[in-house]
């Protein structure tokens, strides 16, 4: 599904990703964790085509198609979804209407006819429940006056709403209090399915004890430099990543 | 500047003026000039009374003695007004025609392609419904038709324009013209006094609330003449009226003015609900031609509990300069501005709105959203001013500026003056870009960057576009997409 060889981003003339490798497979979830710098959120952003990020060397396919060449928008019509570190407000657009048109969106990419208002707004309401969203907030601008945990719960929500075969996930757990954490992990693991993946990008421990990954990566110094089962999240608990680096 | 920013911009300098065509029409048009003559002959060829005429010749005199104001934020070459031609109306309103079959139909398939409806069993462009809207469409210094008269006159309502207003109504004219906007009250004020042509004139007597929405729609034509409308809106006790006022213009090289004069008279208990959606033409990429637009709007909240609203979409104009503005003279009055003004390519504007507190416990509110793009400039510049008899009084403003690109500006004038200690004013101001993160939000949920530019100005207007009568709030919208095509899908 996602195949990253050697890949090499910058931001201005800062080299943050140094040959990064990577690959997932349908079903699978994959735990990026590391200390802060090493260049987590630069995958994130760089998979989902935020501007200001240059790629330098390296590729990255998505189902077999040249993720890096795509805006923004056309890799989210094809599946992908960013799970946002710091979800961003958006006065006076309803975060109905941003579903609507981006719900709207992947279909009018796939040549379907646009969702009814109907049909949207029970989808969007069935799925609000499950995340624990008041659908009195549906009608509230984007994230405006969220709390930290509720806009965490809104990334979720939007996720289950579109239904991204890939879902990067940038330390949605940051800040979440336990209860929190366990809606959003469910959330996750709503999702999960044979056709579906997801990479959770995360400085805890914490979260995967709720979301059990197939693999767990240490990524520092801009390159993964280890790769293991869930058992590696649990030795890294124990040990940091101060051993890791040095061997970066 | 980022890669996403520089896309904004290209996108916005494709925008398209669509309403842009010329109507290729006979016309009499008296040679440019202003004098004595020219005035008499306006009021001669309009039919008028004395009274009138005395009305003009004693504003031209003042005219003559005063200076063009320069203290809005906007430059511009001087305009010759000896160069302007003060009257042009197409050949075939010589005859006024009785109803729309008489109408030359060139004329008729002007305001086809513009969506303004003036048959009465259509409504309001692209909205397939129950008829809502009367129409006055006046074309260069003429109204040539008005809608749906019968129907309002049914009602109590006189809906006409203001010359035939002039003949039939001339006491109520003669009672009310210029007691809100003195002839002597600005340079442009003066002006129009002096050379006003056509535009609407609207009475709803005592109880009566207005049965539909009213409306006029201006087309400027005619090279090198200007429009000097005037419009007298008046609600007697306890009456209610929405109306609504649209503008159109050629596209030109060279500069066009419009210098309009409106007049709103609220008694006792009365409302009046005064819509505009400004886009006249603004001029090329280049920042050549464009309409000034140079306009006197007041409202005079005359009697107690009374109440005016204002609410303006300004899309167009190379220059606006524009304070529609309340009087709150009758006690608990109620006064309010809500404004969306847009400017790309080299357009400026300096508008806002002037609430002037007399009564006890008058209250306003001013709500201004300025979106600058390209190298345009805009100001917003607003006047609260407290009388010291104004007990209680009540203001509340906000005004945000939101820029696309960095080339833009956005600067902002309020002047508070309170005389009275009871009185509370508050004043609230932002001034932000188009976010590249809000962008990249919603550009990550699939949606363009066009439709995700258009989502979030929108947004950013929602306060000012929630107070538009439903159909022309799609219209704005609509209009907001237009202008920054590409920017706002």
């Amino acid at each position: 599904m996602l195949e990253i060889n050697n890949l090499h981003a910058c931001i201005g003339t800062k080299e943050i990703l140094k040959g990064l490798d990577l690959t997932v497979n349908p079903g699978e979830v994959h735990a990026i964790m590391g200390p802060n710098g090493a260049g987590k959120s630069t995958l994130a952003n760089v998979l989902s085509g935020r501007p200001g990020y240059i790629v330098t060397a390296g590729s990255a396919t998505f189902n077999g198609e040249d993720l890096l060449a795509l805006a923004a928008e056309e890799r989210a019509c094809r599946g992908l979804f960013l799970g946002f570190q710091y979800p961003v407000e958006i006065p006076g657009v309803s975060n109905l209407t941003l579903l609507k048109a981006a719900i709207n969106a992947r279909r009018h990419h796939r040549g379907e006819p646009e969702m009814s208002p109907v049909d949207l707004l029970a989808w969007v309401r069935e799925h609000a429940r499950r995340v624990e969203i008041d659908p009195k907030m549906l009608s509230r601008g984007v994230n405006e006056g969220f709390s930290g945990g509720e806009k965490k719960r809104n990334e979720i929500l939007q996720m289950l709403v579109l239904e991204p075969t890939l879902a990067i996930l940038d330390e949605t757990d940051s800040g979440l209090d336990i209860d929190a954490l366990k809606v959003v992990a469910h959330g996750i693991n709503t999702l999960r399915s044979p056709e579906r993946s997801t990479v959770l990008v995360t400085h805890y421990q914490r979260l995967l004890d709720y979301v059990k990954p197939d693999f767990v990566h240490v990524l520092a110094a801009g390159r993964i430099v280890k790769s293991g089962g869930p058992e590696l999240a649990l030795e890294l608990e124990e040990r940091g990543y101060g051993w890791l680096e040095q061997a970066a | 500047m980022s890669a996403n920013a520089k896309e904004i911009q290209e996108l916005v300098r494709a925008r398209e003026y669509d309403a842009g065509f010329v109507t290729k029409i006979e016309t009499e048009t008296v040679p440019p000039g202003l004098c004595e003559d020219t005035i008499r002959f306006i009021s001669k060829t309009r039919g008028e009374p004395e009274w009138l005429l005395a009305f003009r010749l004693k504003a031209y005199a003042r005219w003559l003695k005063m200076e063009r104001p320069d203290w809005a934020h906007v430059h511009y070459p001087a305009v010759d007004f000896q160069a302007i031609s003060y009257y042009s109306r197409p050949k075939s309103m010589k005859n006024a025609p009785k109803s729309l079959d008489e109408v030359d139909p060139e004329l008729l398939e002007t305001y086809k392609k513009l969506g303004v409806p003036l048959h009465e069993q259509e409504a309001l462009a692209g909205v397939q419904k129950e008829p809502t809207v009367a129409v006055d469409v006046v074309f260069d210094s003429v109204s040539l038709v008005t809608t749906f008269r019968k129907k309002l006159a049914d009602a109590g309502v006189i809906f006409c324009s203001i010359s035939e207003a002039v003949k039939a109504h001339p006491e109520l004219v003669q009672k009310y013209l210029g007691t809100v906007v003195p002839f002597a009250d600005n340079f442009y004020a003066a002006l129009n006094s002096a050379v006003f042509t056509d535009g609407s004139f609207v009475f709803i007597p005592k109880g009566v609330r207005c049965p539909m929405e009213l409306s006029s729609y201006f087309r400027i034509n005619e090279r090198n003449t200007g429009q000097f409308e005037r419009t007298l809106i008046i609600v007697e006790e306890g009456g209610h009226v929405s109306y609504l006022e649209g503008c159109t213009a050629p596209k030109r090289d060279e500069n066009q003015l419009h210098a309009a004069v409106v007049e709103l008279i609220a008694l006792d208990d009365a409302e009046i609900k005064y819509s505009t959606v400004q886009n006249w033409y603004p001029g090329n990429a280049k920042g050549e031609g464009g309409i000034f637009n140079f306009v006197t709007k007041r409202g005079d909240c005359r009697g107690a509990r009374s109440k005016i609203s204002w609410t303006q979409v300004e899309t167009g104009s190379a220059i606006t300069w524009k304070y529609p503005s309340c009087i709150l003279r009758g006690d608990d009055s109620v006064g309010e501005f809500y404004s969306v003004a847009v400017t790309h390519h080299f357009q400026q504007a300096d508008t806002g709105t002037k609430m002037i507190h007399i009564g006890k416990n008058t209250r306003s509110t001013i709500v201004s959203k300025g979106i600058a793009a390209g190298e345009s400039d805009q100001s917003y510049r607003g006047l609260v001013r407290v009388l010291a008899g104004a007990e209680g009084a009540r203001n509340h403003t906000r005004c945000d500026s939101l820029l696309i690109g960095n080339r833009c500006g956005a600067h902002t004038f309020p002047y508070n003056e309170v005389r009275n200690h009871t009185a509370q004013v508050e004043h609230e101001a932002t001034t932000s870009k188009i976010s590249e993160d809000q962008l990249f939000y919603a550009r990550s949920r699939g949606i363009s960057e066009e439709d995700a530019t258009s989502m979030i100005v929108n947004g950013f207007c929602k306060d000012v576009f929630k107070e538009l009568p439903m159909e022309f709030a799609v219209e704005a919208q609509k209009l907001l997409s237009v202008t920054l095509e590409g920017a706002v899908g």
